[in-house]
Formats: C-alpha cells, structure tokens, sequence
C-alpha cells in the first residue's frame, strides 16, 4: 500500500491547504442540515404524548451527547498517531478537538438537565448517562488542564497523548461502572426513547440533526487546527506564501 | 534492589508517609461531625466516608511518589539504565503503596469501627480497601508521572486522577456497603479485582510513557 498521502497529510503546509480547501464542503453541508434538521425537528415532527413539546430539546441534545463521545474517541486516535508516528499536525488536531468536545459535553449536559426539569421534575438527577457525560466533561477539562501547564509546546502534545489514550481506556469502564451503579439504586424513573419506536417524522430530523453537528464539528475542528499549525509554525518561511496565495 | 533503597530512604522520613496516614484519620473524622453522630446513621454513609477519605489521602501521597527522585536525578539514571522503566516503575509504585496503602488498609479498622461498622464485617472491609488501594495507587502513578515537575502539580494531579479513579470509587463503596450490611458482596470485588489487574497490567507502561515525556 501507498503511504505517501498519509505522510503528506503530515506536512503542515500540505496540511494547512487542504484542510482550506476541505472547510466548506464540510461547513456548508452542515449549515444545511442543521436547519433542515431543526425545522423537522421542531416545526415539522408531532409532539410526543407522553412529553409533549418538551421531547424537542433531544433534537440538540442526542446531537451534542453523541459528538462529546465521538470527539474523545477521535482526539484519542489523533492523540496516537501523533505519539506513534511524531506527526505534529495530528497533535494539533487533538488540541483543536479538547475544547470543541469539552463544549458539547457541557451542552449536553445542560440541556439534558433543561430536559429533566419538566419530566424527572428536577434539574438534576443521578441518572447514569449524566453523571458519566459529567465524568467525561471533568476528563476534558484535565486535558485541557495538562496542556496548558506545560509551556514547551512538543512536551504538552506527548504528555497530554499519554492522558488522552489512557483516558480512552477509562470512558467505557466509566460508563458501565456508573451504570452499574445507578441501577442498583433505582429503576429508571422515566421510559427511554426506544430507537426503533420513534415515528419517521422523528427520527429523520434527528438524524440530520445527527449528521449535521458531526460536519460542523469537522468544520470547526479544521478551522481551529488550521489556527493552531499556523501558531505552531508561526516561525517557518511557507507561511508567508500561504498568506500571498489567499 | 529498587524496592529496598526505596523502601531505606523512606522510613528515614517517616514523616511524610504518615501525613496522608493522618489525613485518612482526621478526615473521617470530620464526617460524623459534620452530621448527625447517631451510630445507625454514620454505618449508612461509613463507606462513602472511608472512601473519599481514602481517594483523597491516596491523592495527596501521590505526590510524594516520583517528587524526590525526578528532582534529583534518581529518575533520569533510572530511564536510561536499559532495564524497562515500566517495571521499574511497578516496583517503585509497589513501595509507595506498602507505605501509603497498606498503612491506610491497616488503620482502616479503627476509623470503620468508628463508622459503626460491626466487627464481623472488618475483614470484608479490609480486603476491598487492600484491592482499592492497590488500584489507586497504580492508576495514580500514571497522573504522577504525567505532571512530573510542573509547577502548579497537586491541583491537575487531582484534576487528572479523580475522573479515572470513579470506578474503583464505586465499587470499592458498593462492596464496602455490602460489607458493613454483612451481605454478600462478590459482585463488585471480582470487578474492582478486575480494575486492579488491568491497571496493574496497563498502568505501568503508560506511567513509563508519561515519565519518558516528563523527563524530555
């Protein structure tokens, strides 16, 4: 097999171009979807008859819960090839990922808990998937934490890479432990929305809805890397010409 | 060899590894006072009391674990020795666990007894905080190793540490629950057993990796 692709995707210049390039077929696609998505979601989807209009906030909320996984998941991955390979640019593609997924998780967070007020009658319940979105939401945060403690920019990559694979060995022993513990507590106190129940007038919004963020986490996560590799080579001559060229 | 200069070097300073002895006590302590000391209502939170108290004094001795021999030098010698530093590491976190954990599972008893913990469930007790502890203690070497000589340490190594260690939280609570109760409580110790062979498997390499990192 050819590697040569991957180890271009390794030059910041090569690196920094392409993602320019790659930024609005991601960007554009999710604007759209995103408010496609929301008009089915919130206009267009009947209310459910159990939760009436306040099953709605799910439409921001599954989106966002979904990605502050899916975001560790792949900061672990850039987290590993860099560590593996020393290919600094996936470094600051796992730097870019930190605060983008630190975001959604609180997102998710704060509107699970908006949701859980007219249905569970608080604002607060130690459901399971809250309380480990909570645990990863703190797991973000000492990643973030670690990363700036460290001043030389090559050590904070390697040593915040160590936290995020081993953090990534955890999230799911997380997850099952605190589902395990909750549900020796007590019974779910509200039915779960089951996937295959859910109307298709429901589920399709949701599911652009779905796809939606995950490209405009894309987006985003180009354009914060591309800001990064710029800090990062701030010292390099390719630079300039990129600047001549745009 | 590792294990006996570490161990030498220790007990001449007694006094830094009895601190987060002390710390243990004082905080258990702290929690019948902050409530209402009514023995039946102290056994209700004795586990979540000996728990925390444990995570938090195992947290502070963290600290102690590579301080003094990345100031020195004692670390560097060791990463280039060519013996693998993973089980170099195993052997240094075993010694920081025979003087951080062992003593906390040995004054345990005092301190559940205190709680209300009936003398038939202390051995049970002593057995989850001995696998509790050793898991601590590994998963707290990697956090160790990680903010080796930074400046603002204590604060993010309780950042990194705390989110990791929740699952031997929970179990290591559950089956101390279980315990006081006197019921039977193998569920949660085979998976907090679990929890102590995997991180005693994987923690060590990755405490390696980070400590490889810091020294850079």
């Amino acid at each position: 097999m050819n590697w040569v692709w991957f180890h271009k995707l390794g030059s910041p210049p090569h690196f920094y171009r392409l993602a320019g390039k790659m930024l609005p077929w991601f960007a554009w696609p999710a604007a759209l979807l995103c408010v496609g998505g929301l008009y089915g979601g919130l206009v267009l989807a009947p209310a459910d008859y159990q939760q009436g209009d306040g099953f709605r906030i799910l439409y921001v909320h599954a989106p966002a819960a979904w990605l502050s996984v899916m975001i560790y998941s792949a900061m672990a991955v850039y987290a590993a090839v860099g560590l593996i390979w020393r290919i600094n640019v996936a470094h600051a593609l796992a730097a870019s990922c930190a605060a983008i997924g630190a975001s959604f998780t609180f997102v998710a967070l704060v509107t699970g808990s908006l949701w859980g007020r007219p249905m569970w009658g608080t604002y607060w319940e130690w459901d399971p998937r809250l309380t480990s979105e909570l645990v990863l939401l703190f797991l973000y945060l000492g990643y973030m934490g670690l990363r700036s403690a460290i001043d030389d920019t090559a050590r904070a990559d390697r040593a915040s890479a160590v936290l995020a694979i081993v953090g990534a060995v955890n999230v799911p022993i997380i997850h099952y432990s605190v589902t395990w513990w909750n549900s020796l507590h007590q019974a779910p106190s509200v039915m779960k929305f089951g996937k295959p129940t859910m109307p298709a007038s429901m589920l399709v919004p949701l599911l652009m809805m779905l796809l939606g963020f995950t490209l405009y986490f894309a987006a985003i996560m180009l354009v914060r890397a591309r800001g990064e590799v710029l800090r990062r080579e701030r010292a390099a001559h390719w630079i300039a010409a990129a600047a001549e060229e745009t | 060899m590792l294990v006996r200069r570490d161990l030498r070097l220790a007990l001449r300073r007694p006094g830094e590894w009895l601190q987060p002895l002390v710390f243990f006590l004082v905080v258990t302590t702290l929690f019948p006072l902050a409530t209402n000391p009514e023995l039946s209502r102290l056994r209700d939170m004795a586990p979540a009391a000996l728990w925390v108290a444990a995570l938090l004094s195992s947290l502070l001795a963290l600290e102690l674990l590579f301080r003094e021999d990345g100031q020195d030098g004692t670390l560097e010698q060791l990463a280039v020795s060519g013996l693998p530093l993973s089980w170099l590491l195993l052997a240094k976190t075993c010694v920081h666990w025979l003087l951080t954990g062992l003593p906390l599972v040995l004054v345990a008893p005092l301190a559940a007894t205190a709680l209300g913990a009936p003398y038939a469930s202390i051995p049970s007790v002593l057995a989850v905080l001995l696998l509790g502890s050793v898991a601590l203690s590994l998963i707290g070497a990697v956090g160790a190793g990680l903010t080796l000589g930074l400046r603002r340490g204590g604060v993010l190594l309780a950042l990194l540490v705390l989110p990791l260690a929740v699952p031997v939280l929970i179990f290591g609570a559950r089956a101390t629950a279980l315990a006081i109760a006197l019921e039977p409580m193998a569920a949660p110790m085979y998976l907090l057993a679990a929890i102590a062979v995997l991180s005693a498997t994987l923690a060590p390499l990755a405490a390696a990796a980070a400590v490889r990192i810091s020294l850079e």
